[in-house]
């Protein structure tokens, strides 16, 4: 019991470690005064600040766009090149793996700095465009290894017993190959979704000036000191985190639970 | 008792209110090899798990040479185990498993050498020392077990269906051997199967265990022969159970006839289970029998051949090396020494 | 499914984006801009073994190892009472030990600032008890807080996960066999949660060593570790081929140390337990 009771406590403690910084953070969101040293009384000052400053307003923007756009492309293009991949004889698939690999294991500020000399020796200009294809390119991978174990796993005989009961290879496709792929493919998308939107250190190499993502902001303006309205814009973030994963959760156990259902019902 | 080197009483062990094992009462003596046996989830594991100290008992004592060992952890105890699937440490070669129980114990290194090499030899795999235990096969693994545990000179050795994971042939090599072990060794050996021939094979006295609770303890011909219920009666070997009533001491009604037994001792009209095994059912012609039935199926069986006769409303399983052909009337005859009445155990 | 073309478009986009870049870099690594032209020269490279720049890396090196031991120390029982099988509210717990990874990484560095700086929460707390304020911002605690906050969950969870993995009847062998559980501990759970354990390090080292935000924020604006120096060859100074040439060295060092850590993990994973 009492060694229990220790390690309920050593857990306690490595949560308040985790925890407290942004509690602290969340709390100074609602404090009036500017100065952190009191307690001055309860404000949404700071929100309504944030909500009217553009620069935040268009970084969200782009945070949103960039993560949507380059985790469905990523994952569209991740997911081909995985089928292409597993169906390679084993000399060009180790190669395509290994490089499908370097973005992973790369340092961040490596892959940024690489991606900037491209796109000027492209004589691309750094922007919006250059700041998409860069997170497409460092999403693609994490979309092929998520799907890739999926496709190893299945069972060729679902596929062969498809086209013995009369589908055609398209059919058998889309009505078996894919629904079974398909939690790889979903996870390869919010992982990228999530990889997008935390994303620092490649995008503040490849993007230009007037397209920030939120994480480019927040840089520039913590480096100019504390700053209520970062206050605020974080507890939103944190919030809408944990919304989200409350949500999935919830939708994951409920899929568990029809699961189980149907397949009780299958017996 | 007395002799016992290891006394179970009224041992209960619950998960969550739930009770894997009830009221075992239970002597082990020096020498024995004795086999616990039931179908999966009868309690057996738990009871050998409450001997190695890797649960403690929600109620009742054990004694280990007089003494209470009831939370004394498992690196206390004079016992070693073979566990399911061998439990061997990955990380570690032959020699280092083996060893480990003898580096605990800080014995000199020249007298570890010496000790496992002779077990490795004891369990016919002389020179392995150096070998990983993940390139060895399953055999292999199992042995190693075994000698890694016999290497500590236990005064018990627990077994947990140790050859479980063997193929046949396999397992039947191993079952001699164990056998074989155990007599030169001298040591008591505690043995968890499912399997009723592997019991049958090797064990100097049977626990049959059902639903938790000690359903007979005797030695093998005993429990096969003379089973106490119904339960054991079909777990061990194959039988004919049906339903009966005791007349009188010596007369049960069976399927409708009055047939004569050897068993006394139970209430006039007490409803009981008449067990009868395959091989003792005699086909005769027919009429000269105690009942008249038809024979609906019969497969070669190897030794002999497994027949149905069907007869008063029942099917009767019998074996013989004489076939009758599918269709024919026959008899059925039975000697009252064969005929084994039980008291009726609840629906299980 | 015989669907080979399906990667051709996934070949074309890694050889622009992958493999191309990284030419790139290696030529402005191995060259240098001068009156005459591009030289092909090994400059670059030598240039970083001067005094100045060596400090930096060894500074990089060290605090990085540092965080990864304090993760590491902090880590390990955290993620061994996770895997206890008699842990209540199991799923909630290691939940709450993920979360904290969906966080945006600048916001959770941006929370240290909050906690540490002069008029602080933790100066506060130190003011009312009557104790002097400290300067905890911009110096090596500071930092070392940041990195160890920021990767201490990617230290926790590989460990967790081998643990959890792990057989329990190896757990209960050893005790049969006498060993107590400091014993049991030694000899068989730590060795047989290495290769999480080389993860762990490998994920917490690797960013350590390479960030320039937490140094920057953290530790303020004179404070260089090897990302800020990267960050100031492209950004400020302009001189891309030092700075690619750093970029080429700090890339080798992780993928060294990446490969000696794979290794030992193939190599104890050779019997396939998990």
């Amino acid at each position: 019991m009492v060694t229990g009771f220790f390690k309920r406590g050593y857990l306690f403690l490595m949560f308040v470690f985790l925890y407290a910084p942004i509690i602290v953070l969340a709390l100074y969101s609602f404090n009036s005064s500017r100065s952190r040293g009191s307690w001055d009384g309860f404000t949404f000052q700071w929100y309504l600040d944030m909500f009217q400053d553009r620069h935040i307003l268009a970084s969200l923007y782009y945070s949103i766009i960039i993560g949507v756009a380059a985790s469905l492309v990523a994952t569209v293009v991740g997911t081909a090149a995985a089928f292409g991949i597993h169906n390679m004889k084993s000399l060009p698939q180790s190669a395509a793996m290994n490089l499908t690999y370097i973005p992973v294991l790369n340092p961040d500020i490596v892959t940024g700095i690489s991606f900037m000399l491209l796109f000027i020796f492209l004589h691309i200009r750094l922007g919006f465009a250059t700041l998409l294809l860069s997170h497409i390119t460092f999403n693609i991978p994490y979309v092929i290894l998520s799907v890739l174990p999926r496709i190893k796993q299945l069972d060729k005989s679902l596929y062969e017993a498809a086209l013995d009961l009369g589908a055609t290879p398209n059919q058998g496709f889309h009505k078996i190959i894919l629904p079974e792929i398909m939690p790889g493919v979903i996870t390869g998308l919010l992982l990228s979704f999530t990889l997008s939107l935390d994303d620092f250190v490649i995008s503040f190499f490849t993007t230009g000036s007037g397209v920030s993502n939120l994480s480019i902001t927040i840089y520039s303006m913590a480096r100019r000191g504390i700053n209520p309205k970062i206050n605020a814009l974080s507890t939103l973030m944190f919030v809408c985190v944990l919304i989200l994963l409350i949500i999935v959760n919830v939708l994951m156990s409920r899929q568990q639970n029809s699961n189980n259902s149907r397949r009780l019902g299958n017996v | 008792m007395a002799d016992a080197l290891i006394s179970l009483y009224n041992v209960s062990k619950d998960y969550n209110g739930s009770e894997a094992i009830t009221d075992i009462t239970l002597h082990i003596t020096k020498n024995e090899f004795l086999t616990m046996l039931g179908p999966s989830g009868c309690g057996k594991t738990t009871t050998l798990r409450v001997i190695g100290g890797f649960e403690h008992p929600s109620k009742g004592e054990i004694i280990f040479e007089g003494v209470n060992i009831n939370n004394l952890p498992p690196y206390k105890r004079k016992v070693n185990t073979v566990f399911q699937k061998y439990a061997l440490f990955p990380h570690m070669n032959v020699y280092e498993n083996i060893a480990f129980g003898l580096k605990i114990k800080k014995m000199d290194h020249s007298d570890i050498e010496k000790k496992v090499s002779s077990i490795l030899e004891l369990v016919a795999l002389t020179g392995f020392e150096k070998r990983s235990v993940n390139s060895l096969s399953g055999g292999q693994q199992q042995r190693i077990a075994i000698a890694r545990a016999l290497v500590n000179e236990p005064e018990v050795l627990l077994l947990d269906e140790p050859l479980g994971a063997l193929d046949l042939q396999l397992r039947k090599e191993m079952q001699l051997e164990l056998k074989a072990m155990q007599k030169r060794l001298g040591i008591t050996f505690v043995y968890v199967t499912h399997d009723q021939e592997e019991a049958l094979t090797m064990s100097d006295t049977i626990v049959v265990m059902n639903q938790g609770q000690i359903q007979q303890i005797g030695d093998p011909e005993i429990v096969y022969n003379e089973p106490v219920n119904s339960f054991v009666a079909g777990f061990i070997g194959e039988s004919n159970i049906v339903t009966g009533v005791m007349l009188e001491d010596f007369q049960v009604e069976l399927a409708g006839k009055n047939v004569r037994c050897t068993d006394k001792g139970f209430f006039r009209n007490e409803v009981v289970d008449v067990v009868i095994r395959p091989e003792d059912l005699k086909i005769v012609k027919e009429s000269e029998g105690i009942f008249n039935g038809i024979v609906k199926s019969a497969i070669f069986k190897g030794v002999h051949y497994e027949m149905v006769v069907f007869a008063q409303n029942i099917n009767w399983i019998i074996h013989s090396t004489r076939l009758q052909p599918v269709g024919m009337n026959v008899g059925l005859n039975i000697d009252p020494f064969d005929i084994h009445i039980m008291k009726k155990v609840m629906a299980s | 499914m015989k669907k080979n073309w399906a990667a051709y478009p996934y070949i074309f986009w890694i050889v622009i984006f992958t493999v191309v870049p990284l030419i790139l870099l290696f030529y402005f690594g191995l060259t240098i801009k001068d009156s005459k032209g591009v030289v092909i020269t090994l400059a670059n490279f030598k240039r970083f073994g001067e005094p100045v720049y060596i400090k930096v890396l060894i500074r990089s090196l060290i605090l990085a190892a540092e965080s990864t031991f304090l993760c590491l120390l902090l880590g390990y029982p955290a993620a061994m009472i996770l895997a206890d099988r008699k842990l209540n509210f199991k799923s909630t717990m290691i939940l709450l030990m993920v979360l904290p990874m969906w966080m945006n990484f600048l916001v959770r560095t941006y929370a240290w600032l909050t906690l540490l700086e002069k008029k602080g929460i933790i100066n506060m707390l130190l003011g009312y008890i009557g104790l002097p304020p400290l300067n905890l911002l911009y110096n090596d605690f500071a930092v070392i807080m940041g990195m160890v906050y920021n990767f201490l969950p990617f230290m926790v969870l590989p460990i967790y996960s081998v643990l959890s993995k792990m057989d329990h009847r190896l757990i209960e062998a050893a005790e049969d066999l006498g060993a107590n559980p400091l014993y049991t501990f030694r000899k068989v759970i730590f060795p047989l949660s290495l290769p999480g354990v080389t993860s762990g390090i490998t994920m917490v080292f690797m960013p350590s060593v390479t960030t320039f935000v937490i140094s920057r924020l953290l530790g303020g604006g004179q404070y260089t570790l090897i990302g800020n120096l990267i960050e100031e060859q492209f950004l400020t100074t302009g001189d891309w081929n030092f700075g690619s040439a750093i970029s080429i060295i700090m890339m080798l060092i992780i993928l060294v140390s990446m490969g000696f850590a794979s290794q030992y993990e193939t190599h104890q994973e050779g019997g396939g337990l998990w």
